[in-house]
């Protein structure tokens, strides 16, 4: 993402204006853009224009608008935003008011007015501006029957494929539907392989299942290759990585970016230091069970005492339609920060980010141990 | 046209008495069938109109044939004024036709006789409740018509309360005529009820033969089916990997005589060019090429061998980690287990501590509800079969399974060694051994095993272990009947998909069968189903008594030695029959004590390792599964974590997903 301008007053308000350069930008986008706050993008409307005559002629133009945002919808696949909302700017097009809708586009500038910038969101914007590249992963997660291709950006994991075939079982002397279903399966793996993985980009490719279907498919693939000439994997044959993993289901991934060899060539990707951040979380709690909290009002408690030395949130917090709610998550983050703690902002796109959503979406390991907390029993 | 005239003005009543007559022939056709098809004939038919019809069908022929037309008509009247004085309840009117052609028309006799009938048929009809409670067990229906007599039998069962639907299309029929009443029917009215046999109930379970199309009582089929052969176990071989599962079991097969000589030199000579003689007797079970190659079982690997009063089927399991679901489908058709230990030093202990698959496999198979386990002390030769190390080996082992739940005398220990095929189906040869063990054999050891009960008499509940298409037509299945019994031509419903199909054909141990009951691990071929709608997991299950299907339930969980406590939000992969899904600990209710199962903590934060708990778990599709309270085969589970197992529970409670 580029940073054209920005222009935040102390007290919060302001204006910046962004370029996003590529799909995770877009993501970015989703994350800082909230209900109500004002943004101002071109988009492309077909115009009807009646002459003096009565014939009427209608062409596409190209023209700003502003809305003021009230929906927001992100497809994952497509790493599309849409904003709807009211136009808040009179243009000899639009008129004021009306509900329009903008698609932001890679590679052309939005404005995005909110009425204030909060640490998190001023955060997100340093990080999408980031200029140093982390490396672009592509992961197969495979066992018999079932794969996964994902794509795995700082801080996206995206499924790009599924494949779930059924592949009967060896039996004596009738092997055949066996060998026929792995090999059908291996095709299907490889094409989606071929079809979704832009080598252009991605530095890695893991290759991770339990036993030995990694070695096979590694080497179904090459032979394949070889054999229809498919310069495009035979080129990138360095970047395959075999690494070994418990099942082919997406969350076996988090093990997959907990192998040595895996940090070591991918080193410092979000994902990774995510995981590593969580596994930290969950040795804790097996350890000192009261110097790890989960659930917001353990974490508040615990931010009152100042306990809190890392804070794990997921980004679906900030996400959440009432402003007041986001505040308070903001200000956890805030005053933890101000005590000298660590805050790691999940993204709820990794599978660390998904696991951390299911336990409320908040935890953090103390610096101290804190007495347990009573339970009340309404506990969600 | 003039012909088309005259079908307009033709005589019904009289092309229908010939219609009659043809249907009176075809369904007599379908008793004809050879003597073998009988009871799959009379198994289609046996729905209780198809019942009705057949005895009256035949009743017909019995009276028709000897009565003139006056004879005929005085028959009908009698019978009329019969009915006006006792009412048509009292008794069936083909009885009451035998009666008054006993007594020659004379309506008072007839109806004395009948009233004298009655009293009598009292006192014997309640002797036929009682022997009908007796007889009558849950889910049963009623008896298996597999002979001829029995098929009588449950028509003349049938002619006490049926009397009231008859007389109203029994003149009619009167056309046919092919049997004469000496048939050996014995269809006189007190025979039928001197007799109470089990069919005199029919009446009383009617309702419950409306739930289930079957109308035979399975353990009384069990019994006829299965009664006088050798009993059928089902025996899992697991332990650590190397600890020589499949080189011992190999080498039992061998001495067995179940492999031929050929073969086996075949496999001695192929497996010395590939420079590992040692697997030879592997071989035996481990048949893929890649499995040979790498020299470790990757799948279930499956043999059929007899003992002296068991049939047995091993199932070879692998003991590598990464094969483990393998292992868990290939344990949860079993009955019984045999763990092998190496007791080679340093082997044993790397297999046994830690990380080790000898602990974790023990806990799986308890779990799945192997609780009969004997213990093979291999490799003792390698010791020079030292005694001391025996029992150093018992003596952890022994706290160990105590600790994971198997009774004390439900568990043998036996030293042998597969390679050189010591103490496996005869006394020990060498003197070492000899000096200190006078124990059994191991082929001993595995008669011993008690077959556990099999629930025939529960619905239908199939699991699926393997899809496959089989040669012709129709998609097969592998799998295990849980509870319950199919028979050819059974109508199934597939869950979670509710998809039906037809059972086509049933296959056990290669060869093929009419019928399998619960216990038993057989191929099913479907018809009206595609390769779509199946999957390995699926159970197939009796439609009248389908099995629930939710993506939600609660679980009473014991978890073991786990590195990462459970939370709330976890990630885990459910194994539940031969089903591997994705699920979350969605929730955790609460802590319970361990050993008097008392709730600790309601709502506790986090569940850790050695502990006990009830939690809810959600799959990511809808899954079809059983509380553990009315199917203990279907009501357990598995956890396991980053292929690690980190708990075994119970279903405790299916949720409604919202």
């Amino acid at each position: 993402m580029k940073l054209i301008h920005k222009d935040i007053d102390k007290g919060g308000q302001g204006v910046v204006t962004l370029i996003p350069e590529e799909p995770e930008d877009i993501w970015h986008a989703y994350n800082l853009i909230s209900e109500g706050d004002s943004v101002k993008s071109s988009t492309i409307r077909k115009v009807q224009s009646e002459s003096s005559t009565g014939s009427s002629t209608s062409n596409r133009i190209r023209t700003t608008l502003t809305i003021t945002v009230e929906n927001i919808d992100f497809d994952t696949q497509a790493c599309m935003l849409r904003l709807k909302g009211r136009n808040i700017e009179e243009n000899q097009y639009v008129k004021m008011g009306a509900y329009h809708t903008l698609d932001l586009e890679l590679n052309r500038k939005f404005t995005l007015r909110k009425q204030e910038w909060d640490s998190v969101s001023v955060e997100r914007i340093e990080l999408a501006c980031d200029p140093t590249k982390s490396a672009d992963v592509a992961a197969v997660i495979m066992q018999e029957g079932l794969a996964h291709v994902c794509l795995i950006t700082p801080s996206m994991t995206l499924v790009r494929a599924k494949i779930d075939v059924n592949i009967p079982r060896k039996r004596k002397g009738f092997s055949q539907q066996h060998e026929k279903g792995l090999v059908k399966f291996y095709e299907q793996v490889m094409q989606a392989i071929i079809r979704h993985i832009d080598f252009d980009v991605v530095k890695c490719v893991l290759v991770a299942s339990p036993g030995f279907i990694k070695d096979q498919f590694h080497e179904y693939m090459f032979q394949m290759a070889v054999k229809t000439d498919n310069k495009i994997l035979i080129d990138n044959k360095p970047k395959f990585m075999l690494v070994h993993a418990s099942s082919g289901f997406k969350h076996s991934l988090k093990e997959v970016l907990q192998d040595p060899a895996v940090i070591s060539k991918i080193s410092d990707t979000k994902a990774a230091s995510e995981v590593k951040t969580l596994e930290q979380f969950y040795t804790t709690l097996q350890c000192e069970p009261a110097k790890a909290f989960y659930g917001k009002k353990h974490i508040e408690k615990a931010n009152e005492a100042q306990a809190i030395e890392t804070l794990l949130i997921s980004d679906k917090l900030f996400k959440c339609s009432e402003a007041n709610l986001r505040k308070q998550y903001v200000n956890i983050v805030d005053s933890v920060r101000e005590s000298g703690g660590n805050v790691k902002i999940f993204s709820s796109l990794h599978v660390s980010g998904e696991q951390l959503e299911q336990l409320t979406g908040i935890a953090a390991i103390l610096r101290f141990p804190m007495p347990e907390l009573e339970e009340d029993s309404d506990e969600d | 046209m003039a012909r088309h005239r005259d079908v307009r003005n033709m005589d019904y009543e009289d092309e229908y008495d010939g219609y009659d007559d043809v249907y009176g022939h075809s369904v007599d056709e379908d008793f004809c069938i050879s003597p073998s098809n009988r009871q799959f004939i009379y198994n289609r038919e046996n729905s209780r109109e198809s019942k009705l019809d057949h005895s009256d069908d035949i009743q017909e022929a019995d009276e028709v044939d000897e009565l003139t037309d006056t004879e005929r008509a005085q028959l009908n009247s009698c019978i009329d004024e019969v009915t006006n004085v006792l009412g048509t309840e009292i008794i069936p009117r083909n009885e009451l036709v035998d009666v008054i052609l006993k007594h020659k028309f004379n309506v008072e006799k007839v109806i004395n006789s009948v009233l004298e009938d009655k009293k009598d048929e009292k006192k014997s009809g309640t002797t036929t409740r009682d022997k009908a409670s007796f007889f009558k067990t849950p889910t049963v229906v009623e008896p298996a018509p597999s002979t001829t007599t029995k098929l009588v039998s449950v028509v003349k069962g049938f002619n006490l309360p049926q009397s009231d639907t008859l007389p109203a299309h029994l003149p009619i029929r009167n056309g046919s005529g092919s049997q004469s009443p000496s048939s050996g029917r014995g269809q006189s009215p007190t025979s039928g009820r001197e007799t109470p046999l089990p069919g005199g109930n029919e009446s009383e379970t009617e309702p419950r033969a409306g739930r289930r199309e079957t109308k035979v009582d399975p353990e009384a089929q069990y019994k006829t089916e299965r009664g006088n052969g050798k009993e059928h176990l089902y025996m899992v071989v697991i332990g650590h990997v190397d600890a020589g599962k499949s080189t011992l079991m190999g080498r039992l097969l061998c001495e067995l005589g179940q492999v031929n000589k050929k073969t086996m030199h075949k496999y001695a000579q192929e497996s010395r060019k590939l420079g590992k003689q040692s697997f030879m007797y592997a071989w035996v079970l481990d048949e893929t090429g890649e499995e040979r190659d790498r020299g470790i079982t990757m799948d279930i690997g499956r043999y059929l061998f007899q003992t002296k009063t068991k049939e047995v089927t091993l199932l070879d399991a692998p003991g590598h980690k990464d094969f483990i679901p393998n292992m868990i489908s290939g344990a949860a058709q079993a009955d019984v287990g045999l763990l092998v230990v190496d007791a080679t030093r340093g082997e044993f202990e790397t297999g046994f501590d830690l990380g080790g698959q000898t602990r974790e496999h023990a806990l799986l198979v308890r779990s799945l509800g192997v609780n009969q386990l004997a213990v093979v002390i291999n490799k003792l030769d390698t010791v020079s079969w030292s005694k001391t190390r025996f029992d150093e080996i018992v003596q952890k082992l022994k706290i160990f399974l105590k600790q994971a739940g198997f009774k004390d005398n439900d568990v043998s220990f036996v030293p042998c060694s597969g390679l050189t095929g010591q103490n496996l189906v005869a006394p020990p040869t060498e003197n070492e051994l000899l000096e200190w063990y006078k124990g059994p054999c191991l082929l001993e050891v595995i008669d011993k095993f008690r077959t556990p009960p099999r629930p025939v008499a529960k619905p239908l509940r199939f699991s699926v272990n393997d899809v496959f298409k089989g040669t012709g037509s129709g998609m097969c299945v592998d799998g295990r009947v849980e509870t319950g019994l199919a028979n050819v031509g059974d109508k199934i419903l597939i869950c979670p998909s509710k998809e039906r199909a037809t059972v086509k054909s049933i296959i056990v141990d290669e060869s093929s069968k009419n019928v399998v009951f619960a216990g038993d691990q057989a191929t099913i071929t479907l018809a009206g189903i595609d390769i779509q709608s199946l999957s390995v997991g699926n159970i197939l299950c009796d439609p009248q008594n389908p099995i629930p299907v939710s993506s939600k339930f609660e679980a009473r969980i014991v978890v073991f030695n786990t590195k990462v406590p459970i939370t709330k939000g976890y990630p885990v992969v459910l194994h539940h029959q031969s089903l591997v899904e994705p699920a979350v600990v969605s929730k955790l209710v609460s802590q319970l004590n361990k050993n008097t199962g008392e709730v600790v903590k309601r709502h506790p934060r986090v569940v850790l390792k050695n502990s006990s708990a009830i939690v809810e778990i959600s799959v990511s599709k809808p899954i079809a599964l059983e509380e553990y309270s009315s199917c203990k085969e279907l009501g357990r589970i598995m956890l396991r974590v980053a292929g690690v197992t980190i708990a075994a529970g119970l279903i405790t409670k299916i949720l409604a997903v919202n």
